[in-house]
């Protein structure tokens, strides 16, 4: 399957999804007097024992700083922090260890793209590509750059109500002035996989730095960072079965050596006196202060967790889950859809007529079912949309056609409760 | 079907909601205050016209959750011609209203129906958020208000 192409047309996959509920001891629990039915995946996903299991470990047996020691713990907590580091670069396809940048999140990592290699790079006038669709932490990191260079932000516009961008008139939007294109894989409310290896062709056509927003991808869809041909790409742990706290930064090895510090601080130095200081190697040079070390192990953790599974069976799980989904909401009357038709990725944002997000959500908790409402960080998108906030329900490998049953039994409900 | 949820979600909060009262923009109001709920986009305008101390008239637009809208609605109904004092009274009433369900004084009257409110944390935003603006409005402040 290619990265760059919405998900294909669905088989049936041969893996027993039901079981590896199991590995989920957060799935088994009643909420409300119903079992939970966790739909909120894209805001984080639920952690499997593997994962648990790696950061107690860590924990009652290696747990010392890293790259400080030359004590045995400490050797042992060095070595596993690098190779989760080592296992983030193959599972993104990085050429090296040292392209990958361990951060809180996302959000960490496009904030320090856009305050270490932004200030050098842009000059006044020179602009900042993104679309309509991002999220606010791949939005406002660039309006601070943008204020603080005299750039400009710009946004390719979605160019229908399916979603979609409007790829007919990119070659409009990258004119010699953009500097770097800074985009979602998959967007987060609408569920739209953009074609990211096609963009960044054609960025880098112009000379435009790219920047890939994996958060909805990562931990869904196989990456490989050399076919997408990226410059810089980010991911949170914890919205792929690993932990919070913990994210990466991939960069291209040549863009991070000539990139500035992020943040000042031990580990980050090679040598400071009082008045100045020179700075470690990459990536190195990048994580100042101690690491969330355990983090990196339950990333660790998490990757392989997930390749046992597969991400190509994932990828097709969450494409079956949503077409499921969006096709028993299509038939129920007074919904509006967002989003792509075919080829979504593994949510639903939708709006009941006369019911508002946020009380529908409300509703749907004490049926035991975890949805989001609101703008999903996204409020230029939904301004775009003409709606205030969508309610959503974000699916991962191991929900159940029998959830979305239950889930549109009680939106039915739901209608019915404010129409009293 | 959902028992405590009618709690929440009263007759008389999804009558509100649905046909809100004094849902209106005023010309010739003397104050005006925002308030916005970031996390779900509610958002509602507050218009006052004050004689000296006495609210003389209220009014307020804006879009939000049954909960905001309802809360804003019967706000209007229960301000008209009530002075400052009694207006922050009111305020501190129902604020305990939807933290704690309990009613510290016999004020509240109508408002009474948010009292469900309290066995929903996420909730107690949409329903105080028209009275911050209203304090806000008050005081004179003019930046908009926000629940977040
Ligand atoms: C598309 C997208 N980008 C970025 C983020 C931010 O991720 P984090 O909060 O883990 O930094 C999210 C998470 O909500 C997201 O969905």
């Amino acid at each position: 399957m290619s990265l760059a192409s919405p998900i294909q047309e669905p088989k049936k996959s041969a893996i027993d999804w039901r079981s590896l509920r199991d590995d989920f001891p957060a799935l088994h629990q009643i909420v409300h007097g119903h079992p939970l039915i966790y739909f909120d995946n894209a805001a984080t996903t639920q952690k499997p024992r593997f994962v648990i299991e790696a950061l107690r470990s860590f924990y009652e047996r290696d747990n010392a700083n890293v790259h400080r020691g030359v004590h045995e713990l400490s050797n042992r907590a060095s070595a596993a922090y690098e190779a989760a580091r080592a296992r983030a670069a193959q599972f993104i396809r990085a050429k090296s260890a040292d392209e990958i940048v361990f951060t809180r999140g996302t959000t960490e990592a496009i904030n320090l793209v856009a305050q270490s290699w932004g200030p050098k790079n842009l000059r006044p006038g020179d602009r900042i590509l993104l679309t309509e669709m991002e999220h606010h932490s791949n939005i406002v990191p660039w309006q601070l750059l943008a204020e603080r260079v005299g750039a400009q932000l710009i946004f390719l516009p979605i160019s229908d109500d399916k979603g979609l961008l409007d790829l007919n008139r990119l070659d409009e939007w990258l004119t010699p002035q953009v500097k770097i294109l800074a985009i979602t894989h998959i967007s987060n409310s609408l569920g739209t996989v953009n074609p990211v290896a096609e963009l960044c062709r054609r960025a880098r056509r112009i000379g435009a730095v790219t920047l890939i927003d994996a958060a909805q991808s990562a931990g869904h869809c196989p990456l490989d960072v050399q076919e997408i041909g990226c410059d810089f790409l980010a991911f949170s742990g914890h919205k792929m079965c690993g932990p919070t706290g913990i994210g990466v930064l991939y960069g291209r090895h040549e863009l991070l050596e000539a990139m500035p510090p992020y943040q000042g601080g031990g580990d980050m130095i090679s040598t400071v006196d009082f008045h100045r200081s020179t700075w470690n190697r990459v990536p190195h040079k990048f994580e100042a202060g101690t690491p969330h070390i355990s983090g990196a192990v339950g990333l660790h953790a998490a990757m392989d967790y997930l390749d046992r599974i597969g991400r190509k069976n994932i990828a097709q799980r969450d494409h079956e889950l949503a077409a499921y989904a969006y096709e028993r909401l299509s038939r129920l009357s007074g919904l509006r859809l967002f989003g792509p038709h075919v080829g979504r990725a593994g949510l639903v944002s939708f709006l009941a007529a006369d019911v508002h997000a946020h009380d529908l959500v409300t509703v749907a908790d004490q049926r035991g079912i975890a949805l989001r409402g609101g703008h999903h960080c996204n409020q230029p998108l939904m301004k775009q949309l003409g709606v205030e906030a969508t309610a959503r329900a974000s699916f991962y490998f191991y929900n159940l056609e029998e959830e979305i049953d239950r889930f549109v039994d009680a939106l039915r409900e739901i209608q019915k409760f404010f129409s009293r | 079907m959902f028992d405590d949820l009618h709690d929440l979600y009263q007759q008389m909060i999804l009558d509100h909601s649905r046909s809100p009262r004094n849902f209106r923009k005023m010309e010739g109001a003397n104050r005006r205050a925002d308030g916005r709920n970031p996390l779900c986009g509610d958002q509602i305008t507050l218009y006052l016209f004050m004689e000296g101390d006495v609210v003389k008239d209220i009014s307020f637009q804006g879009s939000g959750c049954a909960i905001s809208k309802a809360s804003a609605s019967l706000l209007t109904d229960a301000l008209k011609g009530k002075s400052r004092q009694e207006v922050k009274r009111l305020f501190d009433q129902v604020h305990e209203l939807v933290t704690t369900g309990k009613t510290g004084g016999d004020d509240v009257g109508k408002l009474a129906v948010f009292a469900g409110v309290h066995k929903f944390p996420a909730r107690v935003k949409c329903a105080i958020l028209p009275w911050h603006a209203l304090i806000a409005a008050i005081e004179g402040k003019v930046e908009p208000v926000s629940t977040e």
